[in-house]
C-alpha cells in the first residue's frame, strides 16, 4: 500500500495562506533559493538574458501529475550556430531540476515536447545554451488545481 | 521497464527534418512517496535518454524525478542517410532498454 503524502484541512490551510503570502511579497524574476542555485550551477554563473527560449504549456492544468510542456528556441540550428543544451527548471517541487535536453546541428530544429510534474502552483523556467556559450531563458507560470503526489 | 512506443516515419527525404516521439513504460517513482509504514519508497527513475542514429549520438536526455511517469520525450532529427535509429533508456537499478528502428532516406 501506498499512502499519498498526508494532506490535513490545516496544512492545506497553511500552505495557501503561505503561498498568497509569498505572492505578495515576491519580487519579479526572483527564484526560489534552490531553484537559483540550481540554475548557477548549470550555467556556471554565467548571465542569462530573458528572450529566443519560448515554453508553451497550459496557464492552468487540472492534474499536476501530468503536464504537456514544449519548449523551442530561435536558433538556425546550423553546425556554427545551434542550441547545445535545454534545461527546465521548477520552483517548488522537492527538488528543482526536470530535465536537461542535450541537441546537435544534427537536430534540425529546436524544439522539444515533454511531460512533466508540479507539486503546486508554480513558475518553470526554460534556460538554453547555446553553440557560442550564451544563455537565454523564459519563465512561466502553471496554475495546477491538483497537485501531483496527492494522488496514488 | 517494459515497453517503448515509437512514433516516427519509415522513410524520409535525405535532409528532411522529422519528428520523433518516445514514450516509454516507467513508474518514475520519485523518492518523495512513503509507505504507510512511513518507510521512504525508494526513487527509481529513468535517469537518462539517448539517441542514436547510425551509431552517433543525435540527442540526449538528463531526468530527474519531476517527470512525469511514463516518460514522453519528442524531438527531432535531419534525416542524413539510411540507417538504424537506436532509443536507449536507463533507470537506476541499471535496467537498460534498447529498441532501434530503420529509417530509409531516399534522394
Amino acid at each position: 500500500m501506498i499512502e499519498p503524502y498526508p494532506l490535513s484541512r490545516r496544512s492545506v490551510l497553511v500552505q495557501v495562506a503561505a503561498s498568497f503570502a509569498f505572492l505578495a511579497t515576491r519580487p519579479a524574476f526572483a527564484e526560489a533559493d534552490e531553484t537559483a542555485q540550481a540554475i548557477r550551477e548549470f550555467t556556471g554563473g554565467a548571465k542569462i538574458t530573458p528572450g529566443k527560449v519560448s515554453i508553451e504549456v497550459a496557464p492552468l492544468v487540472e492534474n499536476g501529475n501530468s503536464v504537456a510542456l514544449a519548449v523551442a528556441v530561435e536558433s538556425p540550428m546550423t553546425v556554427d550556430h545551434h542550441v547545445k543544451t535545454i534545461a527546465l527548471f521548477n520552483e517548488k517541487n522537492p527538488q528543482p531540476q526536470i530535465a536537461r535536453f542535450h541537441l546537435s546541428p544534427r537536430s534540425g530544429t529546436s524544439r522539444v515536447e515533454t511531460r512533466i510534474r508540479l507539486a503546486t502552483t508554480q513558475h518553470i523556467t526554460a534556460i538554453a545554451q547555446l553553440s557560442d556559450g550564451s544563455f537565454w531563458s523564459q519563465e512561466v507560470e502553471v496554475i495546477v488545481t491538483i497537485a501531483a503526489c496527492t494522488e496514488e | 521497464m517494459a515497453n517503448a512506443l515509437l512514433d516516427l516515419p519509415k522513410t524520409a527525404r535525405k535532409g528532411e527534418v522529422i519528428k520523433i516521439t518516445t514514450l516509454v513504460s516507467h513508474l518514475m517513482e520519485t523518492g518523495y512517496r512513503r509507505e504507510i509504514s512511513g518507510a521512504v519508497i525508494p526513487r527509481l527513475i529513468i535517469h537518462t535518454f539517448t539517441c542514436r542514429y547510425d551509431g552517433e549520438e543525435v540527442f540526449r536526455a538528463e531526468l530527474f524525478p519531476a517527470m512525469a511517469a511514463n516518460p514522453l520525450i519528442a524531438f527531432s532529427t535531419i534525416a542524413t542517410k539510411s540507417g538504424p535509429i537506436s532509443f536507449t533508456w536507463v533507470d537506476d537499478a541499471g535496467i537498460t532498454l534498447t529498441e532501434s528502428v530503420d529509417l530509409v532516406v531516399t534522394d
